[in-house]
């Protein structure tokens, strides 16, 4: 095994080891996991290289060690990731909570099969858009962002872990099993084309220290263990010292910063990209596997005169909502086909607030959609607009 | 006699471990874990280990709340996850000394899992456990560790089940170094805590300690004075036994001590091994020399 970090040059391999390619190439040296298809290689990938790059890999009893270990190896200054799917992923939840609240940077990536419980363990699903959201208890932001083919794996991971040390959140890689599974080109630049970000560490002396004092970006500039500071990090709500104080006003003023930590930043956080929006009247709103599906049908619509643009969501929390807002107001309708029964449905028709339909093209999970779907879906609405139309 | 120069209130020795802008503590009056907290600062003085080479990590509960009051770096995690968050912190910064201070409840009942494996790991942690023998936080109910017939809030008709023996637990799993005192025992305690930070390899320490205002009020057991006065009395010292002669009974003795104290190779000195070994078969001659 090569004991080089970015492996520069052209490859031939899955979402999966373009993910642990990606953290590698992002400066990962920590990785602590718990085996479940599909998101396997991740971590024997990881097991492979770690060791080799002076990296730590750990195989841990289950999910929720993993992302304790993995929370505990940020705080030792590690750039730290776990992969897990949907069983997982559940059993994730309270210490992503943890990670939120004492705002600890790593990265927690999720390549979703169809659930509930075991659900299909082979298998694509996008089940999980909302538990990424909403899974762990109380209130928060979160930023989830959403790859479509093994590049943007690499890609996206790198990223994942840059915004990770930017906004000191853990970040989610919501990926799926065909995005996880599909072989195919990735292309890794030279590493000094790949921007990596590290952590600010503060530099004001420990005696006037405030670990938990912000400025405007409200994001605080932490210490790993061990650089002298002797900070206290706790999940109780605390306050600038670290300190918990369990009282309404500490509450309000931690958690106002927390998530208005995301919403303020949140132009710096969201990425899209758009296919034909000028003019467009139905918007085919998509991410991860079903973006190519909906492509195509996008292309052959188009072919036929159809004017269907598209909004490819590369991140999904925070939700791109005054894109969609913006773009109900010039658009007859959105389509949005996605492996489960309606979760970014569900922000779209929000965000869209009446001022244009909102379709979802459902799929229960096991595959993905094909482009006649999403195409039979487009001419659907169309001809619903159509017929509501005539009717007035 | 001669004034003092300077007007400040003389220090108590152990302040300096001590986050004073955080007292009073929570702890009520007659719990074993202050005098378990403060045998851990004597031992955590007496390591010579430089105080920002330290790390504290707790769970949830009355003993959770120990990272809070050291003054070190300090986390207080999860219910029942505090091992594998010192696991990570350990494995990503070997070079600070990571140990993890927390109840029973924490540790075995709701975390039991992750002490299996840490210790069978043999990574490089020293676990300090105060067992109250019950939820003392949150008012008293049963443990993993509650005397069988004990009555606690959710055992109204006494504990129909059979409490862990840690010392047993933790000697199957495979520590390093094994020991039991009572939170009266202050001396011997800091002695076994103070070998156990400086044991490489995963080393334990269980302290089994009063909590009159839960435990002994529900069992009649007194006031904290007459708890610890039980517990002297029902004790006994037998250093070296084998850990599975220290089981917890109605009508024995407890059994205080050091159990187990012995090398094996931490995670950390392996893992090095095999990463620098090509071969990829099984069995490793060079790992199979030692367990």
């Amino acid at each position: 095994m090569t004991s080089q970090r970015v492996l520069t040059g052209e490859h031939f391999i899955n979402g999966d080891e373009a993910c642990t390619e990606g953290a590698l190439a992002a400066g990962c040296n920590f990785f602590a996991g718990y085996p479940i298809t599909p998101a396997t290689e991740v971590a024997e990938t990881m097991s492979r290289r770690l060791p080799k790059l002076d990296g730590t890999y750990v195989q841990m009893e289950d999910e929720i060690a993993s992302i304790a270990a993995v929370l505990g190896a940020a705080w030792g200054g590690a750039k730290s990731m776990t992969s897990t799917s949907g069983p997982g992923f559940s059993l994730m939840m309270e210490n992503i909570g943890l990670g939120v609240i004492t705002e600890t940077p790593c990265v927690i990536v999720n390549i979703q099969r169809g659930g509930p419980s075991t659900g299909l363990p082979t298998t694509c699903g996008q089940g999980d858009i909302m538990q990424a959201k909403w899974g762990s208890h109380g209130h928060y932001e979160i930023i989830a962002i959403s790859p479509s083919s093994p590049q943007e794996m690499f890609d996206f991971t790198i990223r994942a872990f840059n915004l990770a040390e930017t906004f000191r959140i853990p970040v989610l890689i919501m990926a799926d099993e065909v995005v996880g599974h599909t072989l195919e080109r990735v292309t890794i630049p030279p590493a000094e084309k790949i921007k990596v970000i590290n952590r600010k560490k503060p530099t004001e002396s420990p005696e006037t220290y405030l670990p938990y004092k912000t400025d405007s970006s409200l994001i605080p500039v932490l210490p790993n263990a061990g650089d002298g500071y002797r900070i206290h990090i706790t999940g109780l709500t605390h306050d600038e010292r670290g300190y918990p104080v369990p009282d309404a006003e500490t509450q309000e003023i931690l958690i106002t910063r927390l998530i208005n930590k995301i919403r303020k930043n949140r132009d710096k956080i969201i990425d899209y990209e758009d296919y034909f929006l000028d003019g467009a009247k139905i918007v085919i709103v998509t991410y991860g596997s079903s973006v190519r599906p909906a492509l195509k049908a996008m292309r052959d619509l188009r072919e036929h005169g159809v004017k269907v643009g598209l909004l490819k969501l590369n991140t999904i929390w925070p939700f791109a909502e005054d894109l969609i807002r913006k773009l109900a107001k010039k658009v007859e309708a959105f389509i949005v086909p996605e492996v489960n029964f309606g979760q970014i449905a569900l922000e779209v028709e929000r965000c869209a607030s009446g001022q244009a339909f909102t379709k979802l093209i459902s799929h229960p999970g096991g595959g993905i959609h094909t482009p006649q779907q999403v195409t039979d879906g487009v001419k659907k609405i169309l001809s619903d607009l159509g017929s509501k139309r005539k009717k007035r | 006699m001669k004034q003092k120069a300077s007007k400040k209130p003389d220090r108590h020795p152990k302040d300096e471990l001590l986050r004073e802008d955080r007292m009073p503590h929570i702890w009520c009056p007659g719990c074993g874990i202050g005098s378990a907290f403060s045998s851990c600062i004597t031992a955590l003085k007496k390591t010579g280990i430089d105080y920002d080479r330290l790390a504290v990590v707790s769970g949830i509960g009355c003993t959770g709340r120990v990272a809070g009051y050291l003054n070190l770096d300090s986390f207080h995690t999860t219910h029942g996850r505090a091992i594998p968050f010192a696991t990570g912190l350990k494995l990503a910064k070997p070079e600070m000394n990571v140990f993890v201070f927390s109840g029973e409840g924490d540790l075995f009942s709701i975390g039991g899992n992750h002490f299996l494996h840490a210790a069978r790991k043999n990574i490089d942690i020293t676990v300090i456990c105060v067992n109250n023998m019950n939820y003392g936080m949150t008012g008293g109910q049963v443990s993993a560790n509650t005397p069988t017939g004990a009555i606690t809030s959710t055992t109204p008709y006494g504990n129909a089940e059979v409490p862990l023996n840690l010392p047993s637990l933790a000697a199957a799993c495979g520590a390093v170094y094994i020991a039991r005192w009572l939170s009266l025992d202050v001396r011997r305690l800091a002695e076994s805590i103070l070998e156990a930070l400086l044991k490489p390899g995963f080393s334990f320490v269980e302290i089994l300690a009063p909590c009159p205002t839960a435990f002994g009020r529900r069992n009649s057991l007194g006031s904290a004075l007459d708890m610890n006065k039980l517990y002297k009395e029902n004790s006994v010292i037998r250093n070296g036994v084998h850990p599975d002669e220290t089981v917890i009974e109605e009508g024995k003795k407890m059994v205080l001590g050091k159990f187990i104290d012995k090398e094996r190779p931490t995670f950390l000195d392996r893992l090095s091994k095999t990463s620098e070994l090509k071969s990829t078969a099984w069995p490793k001659k060079e790992m199979a020399a030692q367990r």
